[in-house]
């Protein structure tokens, strides 16, 4: 595994995140820096992680997570401690559709955290990508990009720009030492689904996506969906025709 | 969203929500009562509160510190004692206790008190907690242990998850060579010669426990298997961890009279060709039914009931032999059956389950009346003994066996969270 022993995640206290990082650290990784909104939060997933790992330096960087300023000064922070092979994006937070369409302030926010937070800390880690020449950078996008629905396209919308965002860093990146990936996670049983799970929703196990994550990202797949069967299930609701399409409760 | 237990008896609608932070609790609505879940693995209903609300702990899963030199592990109550196991086992630690699965949270593993095959040398789970801390519905926090706040401690071990949310706990792990055990497999004959083997097995070995064919009436033989941590590491590839997944639920119980005896025979016989030493992976060891996920399925639609006792030493036998004659009697019969004796200790918990004695596990597929019927004749014998049943398997015990086989009772209640409830407490204890 000489080709991951130093990875950056933004994010780092999402379930998603948190369970990559518990696989990596088993495979073999020297250096880990965790950036976090939340210091004391952040600070519990890195006991944890120093706890499984002990041979790994795990750093911890707390940051605003909307203001350019920040990102900026947050991604030079932990590129100048580590020089990273792999950088996972991973934050993110599920709004209530219902109430965006209501609230335009809860509106903006969702958009705001889902995705222009992560294109920017992606663009950010792009540039110091392309300085040292190599490395992969990871996006959490979503299957709810794929198409718009009407009970999730606030946040279907959101992922949309990130799964956009990382199509133009692939491309320009074509050619180049450099990888840009992008995981579409169907719905996981995490802490940010847990109003889904309560309705009786059959959600995937944040442990069985995290190993998907991990091995696609290993595999430099451009587009990993979480688990896979989701590519066959997207590909037939994006080819859907509309007259169907909108008789669906989706 | 419907929540079945382990024996999958019922699926009840519940609001189920996930605590992501070992702080604090969620605001419960005024006469909402919730109650702490983890894996689900308890079989009846102790870990189920109908219309009412679910805790899940499962996201409490971090680790919080490990001193390499004591061999203490603080770690939320969310963490499965599977990964314990895996995290520790490689760097020369154990859990000292662990039951027949490790599919099973750290709280919920204190909660019932959970024993293994090592009772005689090491007690049951409780016995290796150092500190824990509660979170109460009402915003407080009690930080106890043996030494700290010794009668909240002993509410909580045992205590169902009923005294408040465990969320983080102190455990004295074991210095352990590697993942190898030395295994005996000895098949016995008679129940004499059970008592015997379990006697005779005690100062040499750590870890005892049988298998019994209940369908073998008075001549109850079975198969006794024991074990020590293999001294030193070996070099053995350790086995790929393959696990199966029970598919569906089939529509009748695949364990039925029809299928059982031969089943039972087939297994005394193949167990028995394998009778000696060997060297085994823990895991394979401990947590054989743990590969076949979701196993509880094949007991069909209705699910199914677990019958464990314990009674004490100086009547063990007899009354045992005496729920094997009532079981082989009514035909029902149970393909997991498990006896064992217990070590002469006492439980650190009001309420934990364990104590000197013999004790005897049993699966009875669902049947209604009739199931009832054979329950209630086991129940007379386990009376007459002075024994107890454990509330991790129950779903049905009467309340005078209850109040008569946990004599702390009155003392524990003065423990109880008043914001937390199961349908186990609203069965046997009111609210």
């Amino acid at each position: 595994m000489s080709t991951m022993r130093k990875i950056v995640i933004v994010g780092a206290t999402s379930a998603m995140a948190e369970h990559c990082a518990r696989l990596w650290l088993q495979q073999g990784v020297d250096e880990m820096v965790l950036i976090g909104r939340d210091v004391q939060r952040t600070e519990r997933v890195a006991a944890d992680l120093r706890v499984r790992a002990p041979q790994c330096r795990i750093e911890t960087i707390s940051s605003d997570f909307l203001q350019p300023e920040a990102i900026a000064r947050t991604v030079d922070q932990a590129c100048n401690t580590i020089n990273p092979d792999i950088v996972l994006i991973a934050h993110g937070s599920l709004p209530e559709q219902a109430d965006c369409q209501q609230d335009l302030q809860q509106n903006r926010a969702a958009l705001e955290v889902n995705a222009l937070s992560p294109v920017l800390f992606a663009e950010a880690f792009a540039t110091h990508l392309e300085q040292a020449g190599q490395g992969k950078l990871v996006l959490i996008g979503s299957v709810a990009g794929d198409r718009g629905r009407k009970s999730n396209y606030v946040y279907g919308a959101a992922k949309g720009l990130v799964t956009r965002y990382a199509q133009g860093l692939q491309h320009r990146f074509a050619g180049s030492r450099i990888q840009v990936l992008l995981v579409k996670p169907g719905p996981t049983d995490t802490p940010m689904t847990a109003h889904i799970k309560s309705s009786g929703a059959k959600l995937a196990s944040v442990e069985q996506v995290a190993a998907n994550i991990v091995s696609g990202v290993a595999r430099g797949k451009m587009v990993i969906y979480a688990p896979a069967k989701w590519q066959l299930i997207m590909l037939i609701i994006r080819h859907l025709p509309r007259v169907i399409f909108n008789q669906m409760n989706i | 969203m419907k929540v079945y237990s382990w024996g999958r008896l019922s699926g009840e609608p519940h609001a189920v929500s996930m605590l992501a932070s070992a702080g604090s609790l969620p605001a419960l609505a005024d006469g909402q009562r919730a109650l702490p879940h983890g894996m689900g693995r308890s079989y009846g209903d102790s870990c189920l509160n109908p219309q009412g609300t679910l805790w899940k702990t499962t996201a409490l899963d971090h680790y919080v510190s490990f001193d390499p030199e004591s061999g203490l592990l603080v770690c939320e109550a969310g963490v499965l004692l599977r990964d314990i196991q895996r995290t520790f086992i490689p760097r020369g630690w154990i859990l000292p206790v662990t039951p027949g699965t490790q599919l099973v949270t750290v709280g919920g593993a204190i909660a019932n008190d959970v024993h293994g095959k090592n009772h005689h040398v090491h007690g049951s789970f409780g016995d290796h907690v150092r500190q824990l801390r509660l979170l109460r519905t009402d915003g407080s926090v009690i930080e106890c242990g043996p030494e700290q706040n010794a009668e909240w401690f002993a509410a909580t071990v045992g205590g169902l998850g009923l005294t408040g949310v465990i969320t983080q706990a102190c455990l004295q792990l074991r210095p352990v060579a590697g993942p190898w055990m030395e295994t005996e497999t000895c098949p016995y004959h008679s129940l004499d010669d059970f008592f015997q083997l379990a006697d005779t097995s005690e100062a040499q070995w750590e870890h005892t426990v049988s298998w019994i064919d209940c369908m073998s009436g008075s001549h109850s033989r079975g198969i006794f298997m024991r074990g020590n941590p293999a001294a030193a590491d070996i070099s053995q590839p350790e086995p790929a961890a393959k696990a199966l997944t029970v598919p569906l639920v089939p529509p009748v119980s695949l364990i039925n009279p029809l299928s059982l005896r031969p089943f039972n025979a087939a297994y005394f016989h193949a167990q028995a060709r394998k009778s000696g030493r060997r060297i085994q992976h823990y895991a394979g060891y401990f947590y054989p039914l743990d590969n076949l996920l979701e196993w509880n399925r094949i007991y069909g639609p209705r699910g199914f009931y677990q019958y464990q006792s314990v009674v004490p030493r100086h009547v063990g036998q007899d009354a045992v032999a005496a729920m094997l004659k009532e079981i082989t009697r009514s035909g029902a019969g149970s393909f997991l059956a498990v006896l064992k004796t217990f070590g002469n200790r006492q439980a650190v918990g009001m309420m934990s389950f364990p104590q000197p004695g013999v004790t005897l596990a049993l699966d009875f597929p669902n049947k209604g009346a009739s199931t009832l019927a054979l329950f209630q004749r086991l129940d007379a014998i386990v009376r007459e003994a002075g024994g107890r049943l454990y509330m991790a398997k129950d779903a049905r015990m009467p309340r005078d066996l209850f109040e008569a086989g946990y004599p702390r009772l009155a003392e524990f209640l003065n423990y109880r969270d008043p914001g937390l409830s199961s349908a186990l407490s609203r069965r046997l204890i009111g609210y």
